[in-house]
């Protein structure tokens, strides 16, 4: 318990907490470094295209924005965000949840399966679905009797975006279901509650802020995302574009002010994402500090015994 | 684990709101999805009126901006119908490959025959003979392969025999990919068979040294061109001569030039009718008026204005000063063909690969 902890430090060990023994130039040498590369690698990257964005002035980024095929890029990309996120969100906890309360063979299998998106390359995700879908592959001759369009529409793209934001919720909730072992759902089963009741009052609340972290980094994903997408898109403008196939249309017609003037949206909801995410991670820590503060003065002997609750 | 489990509790009764917190953003999520899961999986309506689907290669995107407007406007009032044409651009293989997979186009206009001709191998969307059913082997325009070189001309290009110099570094597309690269390609090889009477040994090592002298081989033209210009990679870009002349107006503004070799190929953009999608459409009719209307005096007036050499004598007239002259030659006479060309050079196994792997 970090609350614990601290309060028995005297302000002689200040060095030690600190876990370094370095010179103050070696420490700013280090900082200094630290931030040289981020102004050079992402602040100045991410401010130019802010700058591109606006260089010829505000009404040309305006009427860039306002555009009807950007408009339909925008909608697109909403439309592929608000059914891939949900999708994953509820798959996510899901599978989370099987994974982090259950033993069951098969259950290494699941966890390495819903990495497999981490690990495989857009482009050969994107070629998956061309060739179970394509008209060429396994289901296209069928898809086509049918007149149902799967690969070069808003479906396919939506399908190849489930798949790579899949791992993205699960991953974030695998690890804070496991620290949470299942001694609550136990106590709230043996109180008389149901399965639906635990699930709702007690595992929810605990993973809550966990799974908004990683629906926001899912839904970050599923509208940045290019390559999978690029490659079952079909690339029709004004129906099959999402905002980064956009960007690199518009770049490629010799638009660059305009091509720049849609990455800015992009580029700022990466920066909301951003925000969102440590304003998150800030109110994690405060509300695990308070629980901390609570449990240590309410329970302190019990506490010190028991240093791993700290997690 | 006691007081974790005596904190969690406490801190779930002291938050009753937690519990309906939760379920209200849970149930949200579920509206999101089925909202979201309706349009998905069924063919949408996207719009009323008529929609054709124009599948075209990657240097037309301004060319059929214009077409397609005053196409529609023409439509509308000879007809009263409104009809929507939906572009999609990209190297000239790829979007053959999309249509192959199920690009639903009504009709396509690619950089070479062969891609059209890969569509029907591989698909049957359209009849073998599709190259016959419009004049002119199917391509309303035509186009060169020329040289871009910085402003100035500092390394004195002026033929394709300066492209191999030593530490001559020259941009050009990957053959395997695109379009453009392959005239580019044919051009250069068909040069070196001209100026060594045939002699295919030869020819292969001009091209050889030629391909030694290319630091990076972009997916497509475009990108190629983006690289030249905009990246200020390399001495000379081989392109399109519409590529290199939009690009003279569009974004150079005086840092490059065009140099025109002595001799070149006679490069014919093919496009044709996918009838079996423009049947299940029911769209035939109007595909194949927005085919013809390339070859009248309005659309080849347009092709002639975004630097496409129009067929249409009197228009081509109108134009001579804005192309320049040079002796062109056909693929059908220097290589009996795309197929041919094809199978010699780009197929697996062809000059290009051997050419690569040296």
């Amino acid at each position: 318990m970090a609350g614990t902890i601290r309060r028995k430090i005297t302000p002689g060990d200040v060095r030690s907490q600190r876990g370094t023994e370095e010179s103050v130039w070696v420490r700013w040498l280090l900082i200094g470094a630290g931030g040289v590369v981020a102004s050079v690698f992402l602040i100045l990257p991410l401010v130019n295209v802010f700058w591109q964005a606006f260089s010829k002035g505000g009404a040309a980024y305006l009427s860039a924005i306002s555009h009807p095929d950007t408009w339909a890029a925008i909608k697109l990309t909403l439309l592929v965000a608000v059914v891939t996120v949900p999708l994953n969100s509820v798959f996510g906890v899901a599978a989370a949840w099987c994974i982090a309360k259950f033993e069951f063979p098969g259950k290494a299998l699941l966890t390495t399966l819903i990495d497999l998106p981490f690990s495989v390359s857009p482009v050969v995700a994107g070629l998956m679905f061309v060739v179970l879908f394509g008209l060429q592959g396994y289901w296209g001759r069928w898809l086509q009797d049918h007149n149902l369009r799967v690969i070069f529409s808003a479906t396919g793209i939506t399908l190849a975006t489930v798949f790579i934001t899949f791992p993205f919720v699960a991953r974030e909730l695998i690890p804070v279901m496991k620290a949470n072992g299942s001694d609550q759902e136990q106590a709230a089963l043996t109180l008389g509650a149901s399965g639906w009741q635990t699930f709702w009052r007690v595992t929810l609340p605990n993973i809550k802020w966990g799974l908004l972290y990683g629906v926001i980094l899912c839904n970050a994903r599923a509208m940045g995302e290019f390559g999978a997408v690029s490659v079952v898109s079909g690339h029709i403008t004004g129906r099959t574009d999402t905002l980064p196939l956009r960007v690199d249309k518009l770049y490629n017609e010799y638009n660059g002010a305009a091509a720049f003037a849609v990455a800015s949206l992009l580029a700022l909801l990466a920066l909301v994402t951003l925000g969102l995410k440590t304003a998150l991670e800030w109110r994690t820590a405060a509300l695990q500090d308070r629980a901390q503060a609570v449990g240590s003065d309410a329970d302190k002997s019990e506490a010190d015994n028991h240093p791993s609750n700290a997690t | 684990m006691k007081t974790g489990t005596i904190l969690g509790l406490g801190w779930g009764m002291r938050r009753p709101w937690a519990a309906g917190w939760c379920g209200g953003v849970a149930a949200w999520f579920f509206l999101f999805a089925l909202a979201g899961l309706g349009p998905v999986g069924v063919p949408r309506a996207w719009a009323k009126d008529i929609t054709l689907l124009n599948v075209s290669y990657d240097p037309t995107r301004e060319l059929y901006d214009d077409i397609n407007r005053q196409f529609s406007a023409q439509w509308k009032s000879k007809t009263g119908n409104a009809v929507v044409i939906q572009q999609s651009h990209g190297g000239s293989g790829k979007q053959a490959r999309a249509v192959i997979d199920g690009l639903e186009a009504d009709v396509v206009t690619l950089g070479l025959a062969y891609d059209i001709d890969s569509i029907v191998d591989r698909s049957q969307l359209l009849p073998a003979n599709w190259q016959t059913l419009l004049p002119n082997h199917s391509s309303p325009y035509t186009s060169t392969i020329v040289f871009l070189v910085r402003k100035g001309n500092p390394k004195g290009i002026r033929d394709w025999g300066d492209l191999i110099k030593p530490g001559m570094a020259v941009i050009t597309p990957n053959p395997k990919t695109s379009g453009g690269a392959r005239w580019n390609y044919l051009a250069a090889w068909g040069y070196a068979l001209k100026k060594n009477d045939g002699d295919e040994a030869k020819a292969r090592a001009f091209v050889t040294a030629l391909c030694k002298n290319v630091p990076v081989w972009d997916t497509g033209a475009r990108g190629a061109t983006t690289t030249f210009v905009q990246r200020g990679q390399g001495d000379v870009l081989i392109t399109w001569e519409n590529e290199a002349l939009l690009s003279l107006r569009e974004l150079s503004k005086g840092q490059v030039e065009m140099v025109v070799p002595s001799i070149s190929i006679l490069a014919e953009p093919p496009v044709a009718l996918v009838e079996k999608v423009a049947k299940r459409h029911g769209t035939t009719e109007i595909a194949q008026a927005y085919l013809e209307f390339l070859y009248s005096e309005a659309g080849q007036e347009i092709a002639a204005r975004h630097f496409f050499r129009p067929r249409l004598e009197s228009v081509a007239g109108k134009h001579a000063a804005d192309f320049p002259k040079l002796t062109l030659f056909t693929i059908d006479e220097m290589f009996g063909g795309w197929r041919k060309a094809q199978k010699a050079h780009f197929a697996e196994g062809g000059s290009y690969d051997l050419i690569a792997v040296q």
